[in-house]
């Protein structure tokens, strides 16, 4: 090491050049795409990106349509449901999985395997499943047992849960996974010692596992929430969006205004809120999470 | 790699036989996709190959995909050679902005103005009397396609027009049918709703309402009346739980259901299942009421492109799109209409034939694509999706809106 | 704890299960059995689909065993089936999907791990606001950023080109990745990264001689991520390339999304399943490393 201090801007120099790319992704794509998002938002593009600038012409109109609230409200329902659930039903196969059972590799595969799968065609086979003329509901009823109903997708107050269920035959593998990768992180002492101190093994999960798997949680957070905020082809597949607006979404307004309704301007103007909004709660969080000293989170 | 195969022979072939000056390559996007679809472009292909130019074939289904696509290439610098869009008004804004190539010349040269029946279809290519598109088929909406196997269960007679086919339906309700198939998606319902505009009342209400943009008359008692029978046929379909056209045309082919308003394009789903027109089905246009079609379809279009010899294989494609023996083909092959009225299509079939005579009569609209954006045309399928979803919304609410929507069209 | 790798090697944690026929196995298979045939349906539905002829599947009996069984979806979806003038099926674009995966999965993977491990282990002055608008990027809709990307490419000329769209994939790659190694290396332990520094290793000569040899599972994860997300990406490969260069999923989607055609549901089922087996491939070779990959990284973090 040089005795003379070197200047502050060639310290670390090879971390920083390592870090262009970064650098260059977060201020130039994330940070000037966001930009120009937001410009564009005040003008009225229709099929192509153009300057005529409008004020807050788009805005008005998001606000006022029906389709967008809508779709908030949707994305929230939706979005706290697969949360939630996704991390419950995850952590719960992590366990199940965890208690040296036989055939774990081949049940960890098939709950694993839709990940893989594109949503295209899985969305459609999730239409038939719920459909009530061929799907479950008449497998039931031709069972014998004829009061069975269960028509998630025809019934616009419930049809979003439809939604949740292909959403979570999705996205609960992976979280599963990692949960699984977690607890398999957790020393076997820790288990030895809450056996030895007579303490319930559920208690022991939710006292001191879970605490300890905080970092696992995290980045599961992470993939979940950012999954949840750009849901959109799982809709277009599963519902295109109905029955009428009742799974509509606001990625899925934002590809509809931009592609469908070739009003760019409106459809940057909704992902303006999306971008706001997720930088409100995002950047704060972030900046707590990652900004701290070193060595957590 | 076969692919790349292929075309490297193909541009062997091409360059060795070259007597035909400056061959190229020419790659056009379109969203032709499906067994029938693509049999109907390799007819284009064929034609264009034969001239001793390279047809390089981009196929990428969905509108909303080709549109992004297509905006990206030519705002890329990368522009295609021709695209196939819907001719209307949505490629306004890429003429506005001077990225698409006037043909003007070569629509003249070729007399398009006299051949291209109905004149609407140039028209709607024609911005400040200048062409931008050539236009290669005809589609139309206004079909009702009744099973006749679900009127047999029912005891009823096969109904002839709407009215007939609104007064069955609780006779087809009592036979365990669903009275009328609609799939839910918005396209499909508003289709349906423009599809009795239509056909429900006179042409000139239509044309006001989407021609003229008035609201008054949006909001009007005619018009009233077609969001009447809009509400009759969302009680008929309460029970049709699918959402794809095609499961829909499938309950009326298998006889679950009476009959669905759809496009001619589920005529090949009918022919797939070896099911007989007249005998299985019966078309009926123009609803059975107002035999008339409004004519939708697809177009060419042609971005600017700097290379002279691509420009010069641009125009040669563009003047082959319209000569009759390609009309002929690629047509029989989609299962459209020409868009010229002077050739003979008698490979035709029945619906096809009723759709000819149609159109030899001049008894046509235009097809609301043309006469409004594409972003009230998705205004007024959320719309439709709406009401057809939620039976609480009343015909005299959903009209309040429609005429709103109407009122702030451009 | 010094050796992660080997003390995350050995397998199931939890409470010794009893050995028995008892009341608590009973349950517990009970559950994973139902889960797996939750999971399992869709897949079974497809197959079956896959395996029927049309006028069986008009028929409406999603769930019923083909009466006969054709296998001729399948070889229609791999080599017969036309989109547009193509009628080579998926085949003649697969190599197309290897030739964006590869070189897209390893630039992304080099350089964000380069990134995790500057931001874990060489911290310099704003690092974290980077990482911050990384974060933030990661929630970004894919469609908003495609003609911002699509002017950003043809300013530096990469537009229509191969290398454009592994530029683009690496970019929207980059968050989660970065997250998943940046939380790995951070979780190494530091004795580790002093001891090489007292021996006089620098910035690369850590990464490449102490952190990579015991890194290999947090990779795993990440070409399981990254394969996945880039080999069914259909967006950025329909719009950053131009025919020749078409991904897979271009094919898969242009077999299944015809809007006026006739829809064939088995060929569809079958063309989805053949997109899907070079992901499922990877988590089945893998499977082991993926669980041992996370653990090693993302607890300790």
């Amino acid at each position: 090491m040089a005795a003379k201090r070197p200047n502050q801007l060639f310290r670390n120099m090879n971390a920083k050049v390592s870090a262009i790319p970064m650098i260059v992704t977060a201020l130039f794509v994330f940070v000037g795409g966001t930009a120009w998002t937001i410009v564009y938002s005040f003008t009225k593009s229709g099929l192509l990106p153009r300057m005529k600038w409008v004020g807050l012409d788009q805005y008005e109109r998001l606000w006022g349509t029906k389709k967008w609230l809508v779709s908030i409200e949707n994305l929230a329902i939706y979005g706290f449901s697969m949360l939630v659930l996704v991390f419950v039903i995850g952590f719960i196969l992590a366990a199940l999985l965890d208690q040296k059972i036989r055939f774990e590799n081949s049940i960890r595969t098939i709950i694993l395997y839709p990940y893989a799968m594109s949503f295209v065609v899985t969305g459609l086979v999730w239409q038939w499943i719920l459909n009530p003329e061929f799907g479950i509901q008449n497998i039931m009823q031709n069972a014998g047992w004829q009061g069975f109903t269960f028509n998630p997708l025809y019934n616009p107050d419930i049809a979003i849960f439809g939604v949740l269920i292909a959403g979570l035959w999705q996205g609960s593998g992976l979280v599963m996974v990692l949960m699984l990768a977690g607890l398999r992180g957790i020393d076997q002492e820790v288990w030895k010692a809450a056996r030895v101190d007579g303490i319930p093994a559920w208690k022991t999960y939710i006292f001191i596992v879970i605490p300890m798997m905080r970092p696992v949680f995290i980045t599961t957070l992470v993939l979940v929430v950012t999954g949840i905020v750009k849901v959109f082809d799982l809709i277009v597949a599963q519902t295109g969006g109905g029955p009428g607006i009742a799974t509509e979404v606001p990625a899925k307004y934002v590809y509809d205004m931009m592609f469908r309704n070739n009003n760019l301007g409106q459809g940057f103007a909704a992902s303006t809120m999306m971008l706001v909004t997720v930088a409100l709660v995002v950047v704060p969080w972030a900046m707590l999470e990652f900004g701290g000293k070193k060595k957590n989170g | 790699m076969k692919l790349t195969n292929k075309l490297l022979a193909a541009t062997a072939i091409v360059s060795a036989s070259a007597s035909i000056a400056n061959a190229t390559e020419l790659e056009v996007m379109h969203w032709w996709t499906s067994g029938g679809e693509a049999a109907a472009v390799a007819e284009f292909a064929k034609a264009f190959d034969a001239t001793g130019h390279t047809w390089v074939d981009a196929a990428i289904a969905g509108g909303e995909n080709a549109r992004a696509v297509m905006v990206s290439r030519i705002t890329g610098g990368d522009p295609m050679g021709a695209f196939q869009f819907n001719h209307g008004r949505q490629a306004e804004e890429l003429i506005e902005a001077g990225l698409l190539r006037d043909i003007t010349e070569i629509a003249e040269a070729e007399g398009w103005l006299d051949l291209v029946n109905p004149p609407s279809l140039l028209e709607a290519c024609t911005v400040d009397g200048r062409v931008y598109c050539a236009p290669v088929n005809i589609h139309s909406w206004q079909w009702l396609w009744v099973s006749h196997k679900a009127f047999a269960d029912a005891g009823l007679d096969v109904p002839a027009n709407w009215a007939e086919f609104a007064a069955s339906a609780d006779a087809l309700e009592a036979a365990g049918k669903i009275p009328m198939a609609m799939g839910q998606e918005g396209w499909q319902q508003s289709g349906a709703f423009n599809v009795m505009m239509a056909s429900l009342l006179p042409s000139d209400i239509f044309l006001s309402v989407y021609g003229d943009k008035d609201a008054d008359v949006a909001a009007g008692a005619e018009v009233a009346s077609v969001f009447a029978a809009a509400d009759a046929a969302r009680s008929m379909s309460a029970n049709s739980t699918v959402q794809n056209w095609n499961d829909a045309t499938n309950l009326v082919i298998t006889g679950q259901a009476g009959g669905q308003i759809m496009g001619d394009w589920a005529q090949g789903e009918f022919a797939v299942a070896g099911s007989v027109a007249g005998e299985d089905y019966s078309c009926l246009p123009g609803l059975g009421t107002n035999p008339r079609l409004s004519t939708g379809g697809d177009a060419f279009y042609f971005p600017v492109l700097d290379d002279a010899e691509q420009s010069a294989a641009q125009a040669e494609l563009a003047a082959l799109l319209l000569k009759p023996d390609v009309q002929v083909s690629f047509n029989l092959a989609k299962g459209s209409l020409p868009v010229r009225g002077d050739i003979d299509l008698s490979a035709a079939n029945d619906c096809m034939q009723k759709g000819l005579a149609l159109l030899a009569d001049g008894a046509l609209l235009p097809d609301p694509t043309m006469l409004i954006t594409p972003d009230t045309v998705n205004q007024i399928n959320t719309l439709f999706t709406e009401f057809f979803a939620d039976s609480s919304i009343s015909a005299a609410d959903a009209q309040a809106e429609f005429a709103e929507i109407i009122a702030d069209a451009e | 704890m010094a050796d992660l790798s080997s003390t995350t090697l050995d397998g199931p944690r939890g409470p010794k299960p009893r050995r028995t026929f008892s009341r608590r196995n009973i349950f517990l298979y009970g559950t994973l059995l139902l889960v797996a045939i939750y999971y399992a349906i869709p897949l079974y539905v497809m197959i079956v689909t896959s395996l029927k002829g049309l006028p069986e599947i008009r028929l409406g009996n999603i769930f019923s065993p083909p009466v006969e069984v054709t296998f001729q979806p399948w070889v229609k979806a791999w080599g017969e089936a036309c989109t547009g003038l193509n009628c080579e099926g998926l085949s003649s674009y697969f190599w197309n999907s290897v030739q964006i995966t590869v070189p897209s999965v390893i630039l992304s993977i080099i350089i964000a791990s380069v990134n995790g491990y500057a931001l874990a282990n060489w911290r310099f002055k704003g690092a974290n606001v980077f990482f911050t608008i990384l974060i933030f990027g990661a929630f970004i809709p894919y469609q908003v950023m495609l003609y911002p990307i699509v002017i950003m490419l043809r300013e530096l000329g990469l537009y229509g080109d191969l290398s454009g769209l592994v530029i683009v994939h690496t970019i929207f790659g980059m968050p989660i990745l970065t997250l998943l190694f940046r939380n790995y290396f951070t979780s190494l332990p530091e004795e580790l990264f002093k001891a090489a520094r007292v021996d006089g290793a620098g910035f690369w000569g850590i990464y490449f001689r102490v952190l990579l040899p015991m890194s290999l599972p947090i990779f795993t994860v990440a070409v399981i991520l990254q394969v996945t997300g880039i080999w069914n990406d259909f967006l950025f490969g329909v719009v950053y390339t131009g025919p020749e260069a078409y991904p897979m999923t271009v094919a898969l989607n242009n077999i299944v999304n015809t809007t006026q055609g006739v829809k064939e549901y088995n060929v569809n089922m079958a063309a989805t399943i053949i997109t899907a087996l070079v992901p499922l491939t990877i988590y089945f070779v893998s499977g082991k490393l993926f669980v041992r990959g996370i653990a090693a990284g993302a607890v300790k973090g």
